[in-house]
């Protein structure tokens, strides 16, 4: 029986539900000590003086470092944008670290802190990057000369294009900015002893922080090792550097002790990267039946107070998919960077697409508003068909593998009542009782399965393939070893159900390993969507390898020929005369012992690495339909329904890919109606725990109702195009275009998210439109 | 200055002496090395710490170890013997695929211990407004109240041994 596709209970959860489960906080050695940060309180400040004595008499103190007597080098980024370990003479946002304190326990590291006085000169601050750009704004980086730091020129291409258009419309869209907020927090803990580095961490790329903290600090990669045990959440945040990763192992050294970091919500809040913080600059122009004619986008990405080399890339990504899933025949795109005293901004589920599938899906309902068609209507007059794939996009990166975006929105309407729903509309408008009803749509596409070669090299990783290493034990039991490094997906159980299901063996007797860089080959991580679409073909392409080797030992065995065989459910037979067996377990034993395999074999050859590489991106895609409810009285707005159909080309588990999709649309609707960072004009955040920022619980949310298209990617041999990140783009644009359509009476065509009720009630009260 | 307590924790009795600002939770994850119940706020806002004080859900990250002296507690791993069978709560999670990273789910485990010993047959809107005090940033909540669903209409679990398939 195949297990790809099959509904398999997870081979992680035994430990997880027992409180078994071992985060990096759970990991105790003796002699540990604490590390509490300093942090600024200011968001742009000259750092005048820091007072360190009271701390240093603290009970239980070790010590305090700050820049001034911890010589550190810059944390690795961008160029010219370097970000200090910790501050020296400047500030630039709240929440970054100043100082260091060192105690026995972490309330006595926690007291410490207390006791560190820093003196700021404050400076100018900009919280937006309409601040940042002003004449005369204050700078971040006076050596630079501005507070746009990189931009690809403006997009003066098809002004005449859109003048001459019977039909345009121009939205400026803000795309809030969020805290991707796992609910483990960062942690760490270096062991740095006389015989190297171990750094555990919650982090969603092990090898990759074992490469950059090995080099920054000096040593050779064999003496440091990274290992991301149970990690609670990353949702991209977990991948980018931050100063922690990096002092703990300093500090170690120099204190010959285990140090141990436990961020708090607050700390997480303000100094784990956030993620959005776009605006853009939106020309759609149409014809009268609402074809697109031509598409201009204007990105300005908020970069906080230090440039990352992702938060860099978002603009990169959320334009070269501003297209979706339209054929649009002339797109031009541009971009800024920007920085300003905020948290740095970077990866957070998504990263640049969610920007992508919103501003598209805001404008098709606007075609669809000003022309009075049904927003379904215009979306199927643009999709791109289905016989165009390959579809070469505007942008060079972006080379659409497969789709079936008329068949996702068929589906969608297949299992969702839309006009039960208009006609419930039309009643409730009319009943002073009832809600305001809103249904809006959204035919996302999105950027996955990163990637070819090159996709991730600029983002400072390794490389772009994945590693896989199957390793056969004496007795026919498999152990998987991946580079890829889980934090919730269930990369394994799904890899041992594409193991099980190419290698013959027993679900059951298949373990994957992650997460360690002393036993993992190599590796880059769970990220951008890819865990199966790049690592799930490396457990296949290494499984048949491993299937072809292992033949010819249960042919020697059988005295068949090894082409002659299956394998399956733990056995090999030759195909027509099922009695000739032997069992994985005789033919995995018999393969270590040299004097009765055959002659040009070498003993332990079942054991096989890959680095798997794809030769694109995989473009998952969908439908997703949402309702809501709004309070007429109160502004409240909830979402009643939501419709969601995926396409991410061969599933692997259903109940997995299921949970991916409710999670990621679970972050979507929570964009879209409750979540926003704050700050106030000082550049002080307004929502730095979870009191303020409002992360939705149980009751917040519907229940979701799915169904699902299968357009397999042709990618990788699997079909599997990746699903993480899919939910969090679809989502937003469904709910804002229902709350927008809940509001069209009021000739309302745009509330920027989160759509809050206070937003809604004073539309209602008919203030702003 | 430190505090004597004596505190049972999953029915085992702990008498010691705490620094008085102690938090429960740091009492249960650092003194008695039960490190399933979670930090995950520090406001009280996410229920990764929730356990049960004499029976009732409470968020050990706001709780003084010297307020639960005297008094029992029980922590996700005292739900199940080693050797199993889980209760029906954690065999829902499993069967339900209500738990992607894990970090939130003793926390749930506990906040729905509590429910189903309130409600053997909760609702929907019941099981959802139970679990406003606690945040999962994995699944969206619907398989979660799949899972106590589950554990609702199988009060008697499936028996399995512990560690079974893993």
């Amino acid at each position: 029986m195949s297990l790809v596709g099959a509904r398999v209970v997870r081979k992680e959860d035994p430990n997880l539900i027992s409180g078994r489960g071992q985060f990096v906080d759970d990991v105790k050695i003796a002699g540990t000590a604490h590390m509490v940060f300093v942090r600024s309180i200011e968001a742009h400040a000259q750092i005048k003086a820091i007072d360190v004595s009271a701390a240093l008499e603290c009970e239980g103190v070790i010590g305090v470092w700050t820049a001034e007597n911890l010589e550190l080098a810059p944390l690795p980024g961008v160029p010219g944008l370097e970000r200090p370990t910790l501050a020296k003479e400047k500030v630039r946002f709240v929440g970054e670290a100043i100082a260091v304190v060192v105690a026995e326990n972490s309330y006595a590291a926690a007291d410490g802190a207390e006791l560190v006085f820093v003196e700021y000169e404050p400076l100018g601050v900009v919280t937006s990057v309409n601040e940042a750009m002003a004449d005369n704004a204050p700078l971040l980086y006076e050596a630079i000369g501005s507070n746009v730091v990189m931009e690809v020129p403006s997009p003066d291409e098809h002004q005449e294009i859109i003048d001459a258009a019977p039909h345009s419309v121009s939205m400026h869209i803000v795309n809030n900015r969020c805290a991707p907020a796992p609910m483990e927090p960062l942690v760490c803990l270096a062991d740095y002893g006389p015989s190297g580095l171990t750094l555990w961490a919650s982090f969603q790329a092990p090898h990759h922080l074992r490469n950059t903290v090995s080099s920054w600090l000096g040593i050779a990669q064999d003496q440091c090792r990274v290992i991301t045990p149970d990690v609670g959440g990353g949702f991209g945040a977990k991948v980018n550097f931050t100063p922690e990763l990096f002092i703990a192992p300093t500090l170690s050294k120099l204190l010959g002790r285990p140090i141990k970091y436990t961020q708090t919500r607050s700390e997480c809040m303000t100094e784990m990267y956030h993620g959005r913080a776009q605006e853009q600059d939106v020309d759609i122009a149409f014809d009268d039946e609402g074809k697109i004619l031509a598409l201009r986008v204007m990105v300005y990405q908020d970069q906080g107070g230090y440039a990352d080399p992702t938060g860099m890339g978002l603009p990169a990504l959320t334009t070269t998919m501003a297209a979706g899933c339209y054929m649009i025949p002339n797109v031009s795109v541009a971009w800024k960077n920007i920085v300003t005293n905020t948290t740095p901004v970077a990866a957070y589920r998504g990263a640049g697409r969610p920007e992508a599938s919103y501003l598209i899906e805001r404008a098709i309902d606007q075609i669809a508003y000003s022309l009075e068609i049904d927003p379904v209507e215009v979306r199927r007059r643009n999709y791109i068909p289905t016989e165009n794939f390959p579809y070469a996009t505007h942008s060079e990166i972006a080379v659409y593998d497969s789709g079936n975006f008329a068949g996702c929105m068929d589906e969608l309407l297949n299992i969702m009542d839309y006009d039960a729903i208009r006609d419930e509309q039309e009643k409730n408008r009319e009943d002073p009782g009832k809600p305001l009803l809103g249904v809006g749509f959204a035919s996302w596409l999105e950027i996955a399965g990163f990637g070819p070669p090159g996709s991730l090299e600029g983002f400072g990783h390794l490389g772009s393939w994945e590693s896989v290493q199957v390793r056969i034990q004496p007795d026919g039991s498999a152990i998987i070893y991946t580079g890829a490094s889980p934090h919730g997906q269930g990369t394994v159980t799904t890899f041992a159900q594409i193991a099980s299901d190419y290698l013959g063996i027993e679900f059951d007797k298949i373990s994957v390993r992650h997460g360690d860089t002393a036993t993992i080959p190599q590796g880059i991580g769970t990220l951008g969507s890819r865990a199966v679409a790049v690592g799930g073909e490396g457990v296949k392409t290494a499984s048949v390898k491993i299937v072809e080797r292992a033949k010819q030992v249960a042919a020697h065995l059988l005295e068949a020929n090894p082409e002659d065989l299956t394998v399956e459910d733990g056995n090999f037979s030759v195909k027509g005369t099922p009695a000739q067996t032997v069992s994985w377990a005789e033919v995995a034993w018999t393969s270590f012992r040299p004097l009765e395999i055959p002659e040009e074999m070498e003993p332990g050859s079942l054991d096989t690495t890959v680095l798997q590489q794809v030769p694109n991106f995989s473009f998952p895609s969908g439908a997703y339909g949402c309702v809501v409810e709004i309070d007429k009285e109160t502004g409240d707005t909830r979402v009643r329904d939501m419709y969601l159909v995926d396409d991410c080309g061969t599933v692997i588990s259903p109940m997995l890919a299921e949970g991916q999709v409710h999670g990621g649309v679970a972050q979507g609707i929570a964009q879209a109606l409750y979540e926003e960072v704050k700050y106030d004009e000082n550049g002080q955040p307004t929502t730095g725990t979870f009191v303020d920022y409002l992360i939705p619980a149980a009751p917040e949310l519907p229940t979701f109702t799915s169904g699902r298209i299968s357009t397999p990617t042709p990618n990788n041999t699997l079909g599997a195009k990746g699903i993480g990140e899919s939910g969090s783009v679809g989502a937003p644009p469904a709910v804002i275009n229902a709350v927008v359509d809940a509001l069209r009476h009021l000739d309302v065509t745009h509330v920027d998210m989160p759509a809050t009720p206070q937003k809604i009630w004073r539309i209602l009260q008919g203030g702003a439109k | 200055m430190t505090f004597p307590i004596k505190i049972t924790v999953n029915g085992k009795s702990h008498e010691t002496e705490v620094d008085p600002r102690t938090l429960l939770v740091h009492f249960l994850r650092e003194d008695c090395q039960l490190t399933g119940t979670h930090v995950g706020c520090d406001t009280s806002n996410c229920g990764a710490c929730t356990v049960l004080l004499n029976g009732e859900a409470v968020k050990s990250c706001t709780v003084l170890t010297v307020q639960a002296t005297n008094q029992e507690v029980q922590t996700v791993e005292g739900l199940a013997p080693p050797d199993g069978p889980y209760t029906p709560i954690q065999e829902g999670f499993r069967q339900e695929h209500g738990l992607q990273c894990g970090y939130c789910t003793p926390g749930m485990l506990m906040a729905g211990t509590a429910l189903l010993n309130e409600i053997d047959n909760p609702s929907e809107e019941q099981i959802r407004e139970h679990l406003e005090g606690n945040l999962c940033r994995c699944t969206g909540y619907e398989m979660i109240v799949r899972s106590i669903q589950w554990a609702a209409e199988n009060p008697d679990g499936i028996p399995v041994e512990i560690g079974e398939g893993s």
